[in-house]
């Protein structure tokens, strides 16, 4: 096999067509972008859920009552439901926050907004029994037993908000993933298209390629190379979308919320950890489509 | 070399037979001009001994290549030892003559100094030496053919198919043509070349084939064009 012959063959032909050729590579770099996107969000979110699994806790927040009289929950009701907690099972730790604690706790967090601390008042702090489970899967347990007693104004499952958050990260991944497989079929039909356009262009080519005996790969792989070709670029510019998404978008985006560690950032490493996947199903999806698309509709 | 038993062919799209119970030998080293009037089958002929169709009864052989019952993994090794040359001469437009030539050696594989080699001395062969630079609409009718000829042979084919090479053009290049043919028959390819044109059929005096509704109806060994025309 002459490699040199095949990919000049191949370079003629990316020119020949170079309006599909670019089409080509949009599509396919739109497509494979959005997949990226999608898999970065994949990731997100398994970080996420790997940081917070060990620190999620279930909150007892206490009346006001308790909160106001009750500074180190010695008295009843919040004596008993301390006791009443540490001895359900499942449980790890029990930990009791009376309102001072927990209004310094808050200005530890906000210490960032100044104008947010002067307008919070001690009062509006609720005393807290912090439980942290064994499994922290387990929380509807708690809540169910806890919920509504006297001296419990509400049960604060943290759980329950990063579910919500994770919904909304994997609503993003899941629209991201759809575009891509309808940006992923335009794509393939291009290349179909391309292919076939290259073939008719080149067919006087081809057919003395046969008549003087050229095997099949010899008269088919600059074909299959080519959309190769285009599809290996395509991937080069989603990776390229992907990195500019990161600087120039997301991390503005997002900045304050990676600051205070809510959600972990996406860094570079990322974006090259996801990109060999994108230059596979590049490479698989244009081969395939271009040896389907010979098979089928281009006698050579 | 050559030979074809009780061959029939039938298209899909017509009843009629394009070939008939065709049974014929051609040795090495033998010029056999295929004549018959448009329709006559001179060109399934010559299609079924690439292997661009398949008979449809009856088999055909050429040099060792059992043609109808090959495997398409083998039909290149068939066409890499037969040369074809067409009416309207097939070259590619955007290549020069020595490119022309390289590509038929370079898509089979050929390696890069053989091609410089040889390509050359085909082209001073049929006289084209000092023409490799120029690009095909360049050339008369005549030297395009001469390239055609030259891209048919430089693989030094065993077989030298022509289908009317000689029909674009006019009766004096048409003999040089002709002359050209010859010498290559004299290197032992075996030539076998489809055409209308008369003069050329009655001045050669060669093996003349004809074929009529798909039969063979004349074989002769130093025949003429036509009988009494």
């Amino acid at each position: 096999m002459r490699t040199s012959f095949v990919f000049s063959e191949v370079i003629t032909g990316l020119r020949r067509n170079v309006t599909m050729t670019i089409a080509m590579i949009l599509t396919t770099a739109i497509s494979l972008g959005l997949l990226g996107g999608g898999l970065l969000v994949v990731r997100m979110v398994d970080k996420m859920q790997a940081n917070y699994a060990g620190k999620l806790e279930v909150s007892l927040l206490l009346t006001n009552d308790v909160s106001a009289n009750d500074k180190d929950c010695t008295q009843q009701p919040c004596a008993g439901l301390r006791s009443a907690l540490e001895q359900t099972s499942g449980v790890e730790t029990v930990v009791f926050q009376n309102r001072d604690e927990g209004f310094e706790r808050f200005k530890r967090i906000f210490e960032a907004q100044p104008e947010l601390l002067k307008l919070a008042r001690p009062e509006a702090i609720p005393a807290t029994i912090r439980v942290k489970l064994e499994d922290p899967e387990r929380t509807d347990v708690i809540k169910q037993a806890f919920e509504g007693k006297p001296g419990v104004k509400a049960v604060d499952d943290q759980g329950k908000f990063l579910d919500r958050f994770f919904e909304i990260l994997n609503g993003i991944r899941d629209g991201a993933l759809i575009l891509a497989l309808i940006q992923a079929f335009a794509a393939l039909l291009l290349i179909s298209n391309t292919i076939q356009v290259s073939a008719f262009t080149r067919r006087v080519e081809v057919g003395i390629m046969r008549l003087v005996g050229a095997t099949r790969w010899y008269t088919q792989l600059p074909f299959l190379i080519e959309a190769v070709v285009a599809g290996i670029v395509g991937a080069v510019c989603a990776v390229v979308l992907l990195v500019l998404a990161k600087a120039f978008f997301l991390d503005r985006v997002t900045g304050n919320l990676t600051e205070s560690g809510i959600i972990p950032p996406t860094g570079y490493l990322d974006i090259l950890i996801v990109s060999p996947w994108l230059f596979l199903v590049a490479i698989v999806i244009s081969a395939t489509t271009g040896y389907v698309t010979l098979r089928l509709y281009v006698r050579l | 070399m050559i030979r074809l038993e009780h061959v029939s062919k039938v298209y899909k799209t017509s009843t009629r037979p394009a070939l008939d119970d065709v049974s014929v030998e051609m040795e090495k080293g033998e010029f056999v001009f295929l004549i018959g009037p448009s329709g006559s089958g001179k060109s399934t002929f010559l299609r079924l001994l690439l292997r661009e169709e398949v008979p449809t009864r009856g088999r055909v052989y050429v040099s060792n290549f059992d043609v109808a019952k090959m495997s398409r993994r083998r039909v290149p090794r068939l066409r890499q030892s037969i040369g074809c040359v067409f009416q309207d001469f097939r070259l590619l437009p955007t290549k020069t003559v020595a490119e022309n030539v390289a590509f038929a050696l370079e898509v089979i594989g050929k390696p890069r100094n053989t091609i410089v080699k040889v390509v050359p001395e085909v082209l001073q062969l049929v006289g084209l030496d000092g023409k490799e630079d120029r690009f095909p609409t360049e050339l008369s009718g005549g030297e395009q053919q001469r390239v055609a000829i030259a891209r048919a042979f430089v693989n030094r084919p065993l077989v030298l198919i022509a289908d009317e090479p000689t029909g674009n053009l006019d009766p004096d290049t048409s003999q040089d043509i002709m002359l050209l043919l010859e010498r290559i028959n004299r290197t032992g390819t075996t030539v076998i070349m489809a055409t209308h044109d008369h003069g050329i059929v009655d001045s050669m005096r060669r093996r003349v084939v004809e074929l009529s509704y798909g039969k063979v109806v004349r074989d002769d060994a130093r025949g003429v064009y036509g009988v009494g025309r």
